[in-house]
């Protein structure tokens, strides 16, 4: 069994609270030791070592929101290429949305998907699976039967579940299975044919804008019904002050409830859209600076759970358009690490809480194995350097797809090695070793 | 560098208001005025823009401001056509940049579009050549409208500055609005914004706008009333309950009219619905409307920005890389 010793290292793993230097032994696929006193008497021989020169070993990231064209949709980005982008980005895991064509709303597709990414990618890949068939907020897909099936979650991608008596069954029914339903928390009637935050900006550019409340609105119904039924409950992507206030009554009151933020969501403002920009048209859209600074309160101070990327690829015929015509979405595998970072560098949440909104926390919520740095866990690793600077660059990302709104953006901190079930998947080519 | 005109104005494009001063303003005005007097002589006809193309792209259908930028290129010689793209046409995704490049490849001089979604003029822009005008995009924009608002009221009050304009009706959907809003207000007029609040964005308030939702209050004392149309869709419910109610609250009538200066004037962009937001009397009322005056200065208004923005093109044909020309 191959052993390789992970030496000089700053270990930093957010479930245990370990932030310390040390050294990690993984054996085969799993990590077998870790600690700051692991090989003070010499790695034994036989094992391979790897001196980390300081940098950050962490889990590798776990990413809860990445769209993928596959199946349907393969020109803008497969389970394949993304998983390299993934690799890239340091994240082991991803987790795919079931939006595609067909729908991931029955046993086979999952299936489909588990065998696809199997054979072709080169991280973790779990499928959520539709909440409800088609995902159309009509009827109920199989949940148990999915869940079985190992989609490790559900939800409509992209759109709600605007009946209120469909999503109160579906709270219920699932909390019976123990599943948590993932919702994209926007009320469709009032955020109408809105494609930008509603606001001064869309007004200057004659855009119909998405009110803030479409949002607090649905997180606030929301928080009711899991009131009623105790379903596990999941807000997708948060971007407004109000829903996050709500979200943060509703964890106060004890309910079942967690949610993420989408980097763009902190990352960026609705003044990013300038002159009709279609690579900032996102889902939910970008909001007010005032918007923008609550996310990364509510980051800082635990309301919201989780950062994904909503990794969303389009290719160029679908941005390249009159803004309200063209796709929402921007690629976010390779950009999450450095630009969750800027929220350290800054000072607004330390290293390993904001770690941990990107290994532990989602792992704990999908109940995956990974996610923490302990022996007998998945040697699924990140190894980075927290301060290298660098410009993000289009042209060096291996996705297939290009929309990305933060070409050029200086940034700080790079994925090193990606390692998954102890392999490396990833070395960065501009370290030069 | 170079290619700033002598006459100072240094836009290749005309593709808003925004980002114009208010010395540019003028001067539209000011040459407006002259192509004014040109118009009402018998030989209307000049050959500034001889030898030059000028292609009319409308997205949307429109005879009158169609017909007004037709006539403005064909009056300074240019050669000129005009396209419409069918609606289905639109929807295909790809159509507008594939026929940006078609069109680039005809080397136009300059290019005048319409199109039905916000953006869509500078967007095509960005894929030209060619001089391009916003003949009104989506929400958005239409400055040569809001320039000929601008030239009718200066030629019949002799100034902007100071003056109290009432926009009356759709302005959320309105670029006639967002245009004109724009214009007065770096003009340093005042500008009133009255209608339902269904029909006024959000924000509003901070495009330097008082805000009235009672006609008879918005209207007092106000020089100039610009009517604008309300598309018969949203009169169903959607955004005010009915024809009539409409009329009854937000039309134009003796009545409400009577609120604003004796001698105000009456503008619309057209095409009217009468009796749904203007009485049909006070429409042809030649006191007080200027609705005819404003298609004439329409004309004038175009061949100003016709010939301010060939000032812009090079008469040097574009050469490649080696010295041959393309």
């Amino acid at each position: 069994m191959s052993a390789t010793a992970y030496i000089n290292a700053r270990l930093i793993d957010p479930a245990s609270g370990l932030d310390a230097s040390g050294a990690l032994l993984t054996e085969g696929g799993l990590i077998a030791q870790l600690g700051p006193e692991l090989f003070d008497g010499g790695v034994p021989d036989g094992v391979t070592v790897v001196d980390c020169a300081g940098r950050v070993l962490c889990p590798g990231l776990i990413d809860m929101r990445v769209f993928v064209g596959e199946p349907g949709a393969e020109h803008k980005e497969t389970l394949a290429s993304a998983s390299q982008a993934a690799a890239a980005g340091g994240v082991t895991c991803i987790i795919v949305q079931p939006n595609t064509d067909p729908v991931i709303d029955e046993v086979a597709l999952v299936e489909y998907i588990k065998r696809q990414a199997r054979d072709k990618a080169v991280v973790r890949i779990h499928p959520m699976a539709a909440i409800t068939k088609g995902l159309r907020g009509e009827k109920m897909a199989e949940l148990g039967l999915l869940a079985q099936a190992d989609a490790v979650a559900f939800t409509d991608a992209d759109r709600a579940v605007a009946n209120a008596q469909v999503m109160r069954r579906v709270l219920s029914y699932a909390s019976a299975f123990n599943l948590l339903i993932c919702h994209y928390p926007e009320e469709p009637a009032l955020a109408g044919d809105g494609v930008m935050n509603a606001g001064e900006v869309a007004m200057r550019l004659g855009l119909p804008g998405i009110p803030t409340q479409a949002e607090t609105i649905m997180v606030e119904r929301d928080l009711r019904l899991v009131e009623m039924t105790g379903g596990r409950y999941h807000a997708a992507c948060l971007s407004t002050a109000q829903a996050i206030e709500a979200l943060a009554l509703g964890k106060a009151r004890g309910l079942p409830v967690s949610a993420a933020a989408a980097v763009h969501s902190f990352a960026l403002n609705e003044s990013a859209v300038g002159e009709y920009r279609t690579f900032a048209k996102t889902a939910p859209p970008l909001r007010s600076e005032a918007d923008r600074q609550a996310v990364v309160a509510g980051l800082a101070d635990g309301t919201i759970d989780v950062i994904c990327s909503c990794h969303d690829p389009q290719d160029v015929e679908s941005k390249r358009l009159p803004f309200e015509l063209a796709a929402t979405g921007i690629i976010g595998l390779e950009t999450m690490l450095p630009l969750a970072l800027e929220l350290y560098h800054n000072g607004a949440i330390g290293l390993s809480d904001l770690l941990a909104k990107m290994t532990s926390r989602p792992a704990q919520l999908l109940g995956l194995r990974g996610g923490k740095l302990s022996p007998g866990a998945p040697a699924d690793l990140l190894i980075f350097d927290p301060d290298k600077p660098w410009r993000i660059d289009e042209d060096g990302f291996r996705s297939k797809a290009k929309n990305t709104p933060y070409h050029d953006r200086p940034v700080q901190g790079r994925p090193w090695r990606t390692i998954v079930d102890g392999k490396v998947i990833y070395a960065d080519p501009e370290s030069g070793d | 560098m170079s290619d700033i005109s002598p006459h100072g104005f240094p836009f290749r494009h005309l593709l808003g208001i925004e980002g114009l001063s208010a010395s540019d303003i003028t001067e539209i005005l000011d040459l407006s005025d002259q192509y004014v007097t040109q118009n009402r002589q018998v030989d209307k006809k000049r050959s500034l823009l001889g030898g030059r193309t000028q292609i009319n792209l409308f997205f949307e259908t429109s005879t009158r401001t169609r017909t007004s930028f037709e006539l403005a290129g064909k009056r300074l010689g240019a050669d000129v056509i005009n396209m419409t793209a069918t609606a289905s046409a639109i929807k295909k995704g790809e159509t507008l940049i594939d026929t940006a490049a078609t069109l680039n490849a005809m080397h136009p001089d300059v290019l005048v579009v319409r199109h039905p979604h916000s953006g869509a003029v500078a967007l095509l822009s960005q894929k030209m050549d060619c001089s391009v005008i916003n003949a009104g995009d989506g929400s958005h924009e239409h400055p040569t409208q809001a320039l000929l608002d601008a030239l009718t009221i200066r030629r019949r009050l002799g100034h902007l500055h100071g003056l109290t304009v009432a926009i009356c009706g759709d302005i959320l959907h309105s670029r006639v609005a967002r245009s004109n809003i724009m214009l007065l207000n770096i003009m340093g007029a005042h500008v009133r914004a009255i209608a339902p609040p269904t029909l006024l964005p959000g924000a509003m308030d901070r495009m330097g706008v008082e805000v009235f939702h009672d006609m008879a209050e918005g209207l007092r004392d106000v020089d100039i009333v610009m009517m604008l149309r309300l598309q018969n869709e949203r009169m169903n419910g959607a955004y005010v309950p009915s024809t009539r109610e409409y009329y009854h609250f937000f039309g134009l009538d003796q009545a409400k009219l009577a609120m604003a200066k004796p001698e105000a004037l009456i503008m619309h962009p057209g095409p009217m619905n009468r009796g749904v937001e203007i009485d049909s009397e006070l429409a042809d009322d030649i006191n007080r409307s200027v609705i005819r005056e404003q298609v004439e200065m329409g004309v004038a208004v175009r061949m100003a920005v016709l010939d301010l923005l060939s000032r812009q093109a090079s008469n040097q044909p574009p050469v490649g890389p080696e010295g041959a020309v393309l």
